[in-house]
């Protein structure tokens, strides 16, 4: 057999290979999530706090953490969003496809991006204890959206770059600004993409422990408000993981089954909704 | 020769980085005819096409020099109000570019960005410009659909109606029959007869015998230089230049 066709079929093999390993990794871990989590899941995980004793193994649920988890992550999600998108339309209506400014603020994110996100906690707790607040759903939002802030700006950055030039020209020849062009026409041309770097940066948010253990503290009050700490689903799972008793550490797969199904409902959705603009897009 | 000009070029200079891609270029663009500009590829000729409406300033490294006066106001001067110039030409490039948008809002982007929101009127302004150019029929039960989803020939009609919407007073081709078939590209063809009557054309194509049948005027590039212009018996037919005859019989291309 010749070189050439064992160098394919080799490569093949690999790339067979990876998929599996991909694959089996995503199914193990659903796997031992549900074998685990589901015997300890109940109406209750769901609907109620931790009561008294709830991490001995007695009555309660983690409604604290879902919702905590939920508002913190989808309030940093909200806030990195607006931040990210100002910074790629200026990356790619504005500037000019070979900026070294470009490449220097595209360099900045990716090692933002690289940066633990205990740092970003650690970073978080310092600016409030600079503006004298304490461990807080508010402090766990900036810490959060500090944390997936590149993540999203770097993603998004990644898909407007795929917007072909035309469709610029075409805006701008028919007397529209570079503000019109990049809303009206990028911004749809890369509505997909820009929802993918969205969830992916929730996903990210939402599911971080480091950032908020001392931004956001933890709380078994399920309501939440702005200046009081507040659990998340992370924290939860870290904690009741940390106890002897089994049942609890069970509880800790029931979370994050939780978790799991909270990020695949909020992307089947988000998908669903946006479905529509999605044919409109030109290939 | 006599005519009234809509574009007139002074001295103009383009360069991308070191290469120099127009050199001290001085062409007329007479108003209501149709303009073509012909030239091997690479020659500058969508250089010289972009100018006019300064979409040259989007490539990298760009820079110039020298006047191009529309309507006797010089569009390359720095404060130039771009987003008025660009409204004045419609541009028709080499690949059909829907936006990503409906039929019917590809038409109405322009015109609601310049400030018609009404629907009555904007249904008005999409329909009057689809039958401009020989669309509706085939498009009226479908509007709401994506653009991307008409064949290649329909979108550049779509794309001719789309520049139009904006009342353009200039149309801008850059070998906008390239990527169509003979059928497609004949239609687009024989709409530029009919808008000539009411817009000054300019067609940017390497295509000699598309430039035979549409050209009024006739501007020769080569090499970023211009070899020769004038009216398109006068290029055709009677070249003055070597150079002008050796791309005529097809010696240099």
């Amino acid at each position: 057999m010749n070189r050439r066709r064992l160098e394919e079929f080799f490569f093949q093999g690999l790339m067979i290979f990876s998929t599996l390993v991909i694959f089996l990794s995503l199914v193990l871990i659903l796997l031992d999530i549900f074998i685990k989590g589901l015997p300890a899941m109940s109406l209750a995980m769901l609907t109620q706090g931790p009561h008294g004793g709830f991490y001995l193994g007695k009555e309660g649920g983690v409604l604290n953490a879902i919702v905590g988890s939920t508002v913190l992550a989808g309030s940093a999600t909200v806030i990195s969003f607006l931040l990210s998108l100002p910074v790629v339309l200026y990356l790619n209506v504005y500037l000019k496809k070979n900026s070294g400014f470009g490449s220097f603020v595209r360099f900045s994110l990716d090692v933002l991006w690289g940066i633990p996100s205990i740092v970003f906690g650690a970073f978080g707790f310092t600016l409030m204890l600079f503006f004298g607040l304490r461990a807080s759903l508010l402090g766990g939002i900036i810490a959060v959206s500090l944390l997936v802030f590149p993540i999203m700006s770097r993603a998004m950055d990644e898909v407007l770059k795929m917007v072909p030039r035309e469709l610029l020209e075409i805006s701008y020849s028919l007397g529209t600004t570079r503000l019109e062009a990049g809303l009206k026409v990028v911004l749809r041309q890369a509505l997909p993409g820009i929802l993918t770097a969205v969830l992916i940066a929730f996903g990210r948010g939402i599911g971080d422990a480091a950032s908020v253990i001392f931004t956001a503290g933890f709380s078994d009050r399920v309501s939440v408000s702005l200046f009081r700490p507040v659990a998340t689903l992370p924290l939860a799972i870290f904690y009741q993981l940390g106890t002897p008793f089994p049942e609890v550490q069970n509880r800790a797969y029931a979370s994050s089954l939780i978790l799991t199904m909270l990020i695949v409902a909020i992307s089947v959705v988000t998908r669903l909704i946006t479905r529509k603009y999605r044919s409109f897009i030109v290939k | 020769m006599s005519f009234k000009s809509h574009i007139a070029v002074k001295d103009l200079n383009v360069s991308y980085g070191k290469a120099q891609a127009l050199k001290n270029v001085n062409v007329e663009i007479p108003d209501k005819k149709i303009t073509v500009i012909i030239g091997p590829s690479g020659c500058g000729k969508t250089t010289l096409l972009k100018s006019f409406n300064r979409l040259i300033d989007l490539a990298d490294d760009v820079s110039f020099s020298g006047e191009i006066l529309v309507d006797g106001v010089n569009i390359l001067e720095p404060n130039a109000e771009l987003t008025a110039i660009r409204k004045k030409m419609g541009l028709l490039s080499q690949r059909p570019t829907p936006l990503p948008m409906s039929i019917y809002d590809n038409i109405a982007y322009g015109p609601r960005i310049h400030g018609t929101k009404k629907k009555k009127e904007l249904d008005k302004i999409v329909e009057f410009h689809l039958k401009e150019v020989g669309l509706w029929e085939e498009v009226e039960t479908r509007l709401d659909e994506p653009a991307s989803k008409l064949s290649v020939g329909q979108q550049q009609r779509l794309c001719l109606a789309r520049g139009l919407a904006v009342e353009p007073e200039i149309i801008l081709g850059d070998e906008p029959t390239s990527a169509l078939d003979p059928i497609s590209s004949k239609r687009i063809e024989e709409k530029f007869l009919v808008l000539k009557d009411k817009y000054t054309i300019v067609i940017v194509t390497h295509i000699l015998r598309q430039a035979r049948r549409l050209a009024d005027y006739v501007i020769f590039l080569y090499f970023g230089e211009v070899i020769e212009q004038g009216p398109a018996a006068q290029i055709f037919e009677n070249p003055t230049q070597e150079l002008t005859r050796e791309y005529m019989k097809g010696i240099i291309s």
